[in-house]
């Protein structure tokens, strides 16, 4: 059984999307949060920032560790997690669910290729974790 | 804390808060009317600083501490006590060369003539301090083979930064200043930053599965583009770049400069003259391999030797021979300018040379021993921690914690308990190509009894990785403080408001 | 040799041990053309008798300058330093120690490192200090590429050109390559920033306002002119201090708008040592610290009281590399601690009276200057000074200089010497007092020029 829920995609940089309507919310995964560490800060975005594909979109941090964070989908962002200004760490304590990131307006021509469904990206991270 | 012996039980909460003792700030001690300092009387009319400097007067540094000189003596020497350092223990942390500090350095550096002369003393009164000056370049050109040493860097990374600014001058009056630097994914953080503050986008070598430098990996990525190649010898792994005559080849047919970051001179030091192997550019960290004190994180000096190619671009001033002594040089059109005020970090320099007379023509025995030192202690680690690279190693060699992850202890947690056993842990932090790192560097200043206890302390840890990790993992049981929540400080700090006034964060709510 | 412990026997046994024949087949692997048999051509190694005499000999050349009443400044002054400072300061455990990445072995030097914060913090009236940087030109780099980041995509930098000249270099040689102008505004007739002059090289371009107070000229700057120049049009104000004591008694930039405060702390108490080591600060608004560069110690209360450690480390190269906010390593360490030693003894109320002597005895000397009556000798500016003002020689400076020095003064350092060839102000002389002058050594400088 996987434990990367199936309502959802995930990108080989390890965010997960959840689309529903013209609206994605998007974060990183339980996955991420692990090999990451104790997270101590998240740099998010403005609202009204507009991003590509692929594009990064903040950063977040542990003790000793910075990492990137890309948009698995170009938009719009029209909500980010505030709650992480206080507790950032709720992305180590519900990656999936209240430690989400942004929530973005997805372009019209934002497409969700390349993407995993969640058996194909938990198979993803065995195979990275053997190379 | 030198104590080696059993210490599977964690130490007494009585021994650990005598340790504590006066471990708050010396702000937290301040009291009104206390007073450390008597000064002379006013001697001339007393000004009055309300009516010279009306509304930008200050009447005062609100919160500035009140002290006696017993609190201030008693207070940083209850400090001292809290740190390990070189003086009474193993200092194994790799690539920052702990070696011993000789204290004939620090008499010299303190002696007035040294010590109280300002940079700006006319040129006539301060002959000697440009000679210790010119006689340093002159050491470290023997040493290493270049046309001209500037003395100017305060540090290594500083130094870095004017050797990428030079190559860069030097490419701008060829025709162009290019665009890459290219560096080593086994190199130190400070090669790909200074690269970028010089005004160069940085592409990554990667390393081969023996660590060292591809060439024919470098000859592909090695265009008319590139400016340079920073390069470290032997590499962070500990690794000796074999192909370094082909790499630096490589390099110069296509008009690029070879940067040697000379973190790892301590390998080499009188074995080597780094010029001999096509190095253009290379910087010295006088704190490392010329025994300079660490002093909690610095003043460090980073000289950077150059090729002739590179000399009109020096920083200014240079020293100059002018009759019989020596004066300073500042008419020099393509300078790259100042990496600072003054002169460069003049009193490093002092035990820099006092160091480098010590041995004299014999500091080749520096090199030979710091290896063979490095070497002893991996072939008793080697069965117990895991090597990922196994090419031979020169001054330091880097383990991971393969075999201790298993049990769930990690390098930091072997790091941790290290100081149990009374040593300093080794590097961890990088390189960023081994995983769970564990970057040791003994250094020559070790004698045998010491390397075979740090030896015997890290096999002990192996062997409670297995029986009881949770013994490692919770450690340090015995040091004045237990584990910081590195976390936590670093949350509280990020949030804002956290730091004013006095930089602090707040309790931990739970 | 003494330094290395193990005899030559234990080297053998070493040697054994690994496995290999002799030393230089440790370095198996370094091509045979370089690698050298013959020892480096350096003299035989020297014992602590000879290196006394050879190096001895050597500061001996400098010591008659040490005799002398020094009125050197400009940029570097030589206050008092309490005996027990230095003589702590050789202490192994600070001196020996490394940069405190590991908290639990290294509170030492970490609450030092937190309280040298604190001083500058309160000094400067800023929220947050750094660990150090390197001096004072560097640490103006490193504010202005701060402020580059804060205010992003902006591209100029405007500076007072009463910003002391080295500096000046120093931040053209940095920025040099990263394609940011730098404006240089002129002093006026007054050797003061001019309001207006400043307030119109400032648009919509400019990432950041910096002057300096004292100036270059020993003149009281006021810092709300730039706060107020640069916040007009979203620009950041960046104040430098080359002589923390002028805060004992003057308004701290913290207090008038500035943003990011740097320079050098020299002052407490660090040898002059020809120019380094020194210990440059930075400190800045709590709302920029995740853009401030090089290391900060936090402290974190527990239940077992106060715990420091390095904190929010992800700014640094180590972690970040080439998008680190600088690419700082080594930061001054111990000079910093010293410097926080020296505070500790001066204390509140050293700190003020150690500002009231050195501003007393530069008055002293300028109102002698004023009342010379011989014609050839004025105090340059008219402005407020603290310590240190500049002298207009009618006769050539070299030689009022040799004149004084011919009465045991070191009288100043000539502007030219802070910019060599610019062939600015070459009739100034920068004359600075600090608590170690004595009025006798007032009355004989007065004396000097009253023979011209």
């Amino acid at each position: 059984m996987s434990s990367y829920p199936d309502d959802r995609l995930y990108s080989k940089s390890h965010e997960w999307i959840r689309v529903e309507g013209e609206t994605a919310t998007i974060g990183i995964t339980d996955h991420a949060q692990k090999e990451l560490g104790d997270v101590v800060f998240v740099e998010l975005p403005d609202l009204g920032e507009i991003f590509d594909e692929g594009q990064e979109f903040g950063t977040i941090e542990s003790v000793k560790a910075v990492s990137e964070l890309f948009l698995p989908v170009a938009g719009e962002i029209v909500e980010v997690n505030k709650t992480l200004v206080d507790e950032p760490n709720a992305v180590n304590e519900d990656p999936h669910g209240d430690g989400w990131l942004v929530q973005v307006k997805v372009s019209s021509d934002g497409a969700l290729d390349g993407l995993m469904n969640a058996a194909a990206y938990e198979k993803f991270v065995e195979e990275e974790a053997k190379a | 804390m030198s104590d080696h012996g059993n210490l599977t039980n964690p130490a007494p909460d009585a021994a650990r808060l005598d340790r504590r003792r006066g471990a708050s700030s010396i702000f937290d001690a301040s009291r009104p009317g206390r007073r450390g300092v008597l000064l002379p009387p006013l001697d001339v009319p007393g000004a009055d600083p309300e009516a010279l400097f009306g509304a930008l007067h200050r009447t005062e540094v609100e919160g500035e501490v009140e002290a006696s000189e017993v609190d201030a003596v008693r207070h940083f020497t209850r400090l001292s006590q809290k740190n390990l350092s070189i003086d009474a223990n193993l200092y194994p942390l790799g690539s920052c060369t702990m070696k011993h500090n000789p204290r004939i350095n620090e008499e010299i550096a303190r002696l007035a003539g040294f010590a109280d002369v300002h940079p700006y003393t006319p040129g006539h009164l301060s002959q000697g301090a440009l000679e210790l000056m010119a006689r340093l370049e002159a050491a470290l050109i023997a040493l290493t083979g270049f046309a001209r040493v500037t003395l100017q860097p305060s540090a290594g990374a500083n130094g870095e930064l004017a050797g990428c600014l030079m190559i860069r001058a030097a490419h701008v009056k060829a025709g162009a200043p290019r665009k890459y630097v290219l560096v080593p994914d086994s190199a130190h953080g400070t090669n790909p930053a200074s690269a970028h503050f010089a005004g160069y986008q940085v592409k990554e070598l990667a390393s081969t599965p023996r660590g060292t430098l591809d060439p024919a990996e470098l000859e592909k990525m090695m265009t008319d583009e590139v400016a340079a190649v920073m390069i470290t010898v032997p590499n962070t792994l500990g690794v000796f770049e074999e192909n370094i005559l082909e790499v630096t080849r490589i390099v110069h047919a296509k008009g690029g400069y070879v940067y040697l970051d000379g973190a790892n001179f301590n390998a080499f030091v009188g074995k080597i003259r780094p010029a001999d192997m096509g190095v253009d550019v290379m910087h010295m960290n006088l704190h490392k391999t010329f025994s300079t004190p660490h002093g909690g994180g610095g003043p460090g000096a980073g000289p950077v030797g150059v090729g002739a190619a590179l000399v009109p671009f020096l920083p200014v001033p240079t020293i100059e021979p002018e009759g019989t002594g020596f004066r300073l040089d500042f008419d020099r059109p393509d300078s790259i300018g100042r990496m600072r005020t003054f002169y460069g970090n003049f009193g490093v320099l002092v035990r820099a040379l006092t160091y480098i007379l010590s041995y004299g023509q014999e500091i080749g025995e520096v090199a030979e021993n710091a290896v063979l030192n490095a070497n002893y202690l991996r072939k008793k680690l080697a069965p117990f921690y895991h090597l990922k690279y196994d090419a031979p190693s020169y001054h330091e060699v880097v383990f991971d914690d393969t075999l201790q992850a298993a049990k769930g202890v990690h390098n930091i947690d072997v790091a941790k308990r290290l100081m149990d056993y009374g040593f300093h842990p080794p590097t961890m932090s990088f390189p960023l190509i081994v995983h769970g790192a564990l970057m040791i560097e003994p250094t020559e200043s070790e004698p045998i009894e010491e390397l075979d206890a740090f030896a015997d302390a890290m096999i002990a840890i192996a062997r409670e990785a297995e029986e009881s990790p949770e013994l490692v993992t919770s450690a340090p049981h015995v040091t004045p403080v237990g584990r910081v929540d590195e976390a936590l400080l670093a949350r509280e700090a990020s949030k804002p408001g956290n730091f004013a006034p006095v930089l602090r964060a707040p309790v931990r709510r739970s | 040799m003494r330094y290395i412990p193990s005899s030559p026997a234990e080297q053998a046994a070493l040697l054994r041990e690994v496995g290999v024949a002799s030393v230089d087949d440790l370095f198996a692997t370094v091509p045979r053309e370089v690698f050298r048999k013959d020892p480096p051509p350096l003299a035989p190694p020297m014992s602590e008798i000879e290196l006394r005499r050879e190096l001895g000999a050597m500061a001996a050349k400098n010591a008659a300058a040490t005799c002398f009443a020094s009125f050197l400044g400009a940029g570097l002054y030589a206050h008092h330093s309490p005996a027990f400072v230095s003589q702590l300061l050789l202490r192994g455990e600070f001196l020996t120690s490394y940069t405190p990445y590991q908290p639990e072995v290294s509170q030492g030097t970490l609450t030092a490192i937190w309280e040298f914060q604190s001083h500058v913090a309160l000094l400067t009236g800023m929220d947050v200090a750094n660990a150090s940087v390197y001096e004072g030109a560097s640490a103006l780099v490193e504010a202005v590429l701060m402020a580059e980041r804060l205010t992003k995509k902006r591209t100029r930098i405007v500076v007072s050109k009463t910003i002391h000249p080295e500096y000046l270099t120093t931040l053209r040689t940095y920025l040099a390559n990263l394609g940011l102008e730098i404006v240089e505004v002129p002093a006026g007739e007054d050797g003061v920033t001019n309001p207006a002059a400043l307030a119109a090289a400032v648009d919509d371009e400019t990432i950041a306002v910096a002057v300096q107070s004292p100036n270059v000229f020993g003149l009281v700057e006021d810092w709300s002119v730039a706060a107020e120049a640069a916040h007009a049009k979203g620009a950041l104000a960046i104040g430098v201090v080359n002589e923390m004591f002028s805060l004992a008694l003057l308004k701290p930039p913290g207090a008038a708008g500035i943003d990011i405060a740097c320079g050098e702390a020299a002052s407490f108490g660090l040898p002059a040592s020809f120019g380094g080591p020194l210990v440059g600060f930075l400190a800045c608004r709590d709302g920029f610290k995740r853009q401030i560069p090089g290391r900060l110690a936090g402290r974190l209360e527990t239940p077992e009281g106060p715990v420091f450690a390095l904190t929010l480390s992800t700014r640094e190269q180590h972690i970040r590399r080439e998008k680190a906010t600088s690419n700082i390593c080594t930061n001054q360490g111990l000079f910093a601690l010293a410097a926080t030693m020296t505070l500790t003894a001066l204390g509140k109320h050293g700190l003020r009276e150690t500002a009231l002597l050195c501003l007393s005895k530069s008055e002293y000397l300028k109102a002698g200057i004023g009342k010379l009556g011989n014609g050839k000798f004025a105090v340059a500016f008219p402005g407020a000074t603290f310590n240190e003002f500049a002298l207009r020689c009618g006769p050539p400076v070299d030689e009022v200089l040799s004149a004084l020095e011919k009465a045991q003064i070191l009288g100043g350092v000539p502007f030219a010497r802070l910019a060599p060839g610019s062939g600015e102000h070459e009739d100034l002389l920068l004359v600075a007092t600090t608590e170690r002058i004595r009025r006798e050594d007032l009355d004989r400088f007065l004396d000097v020029l009253k023979g011209f």
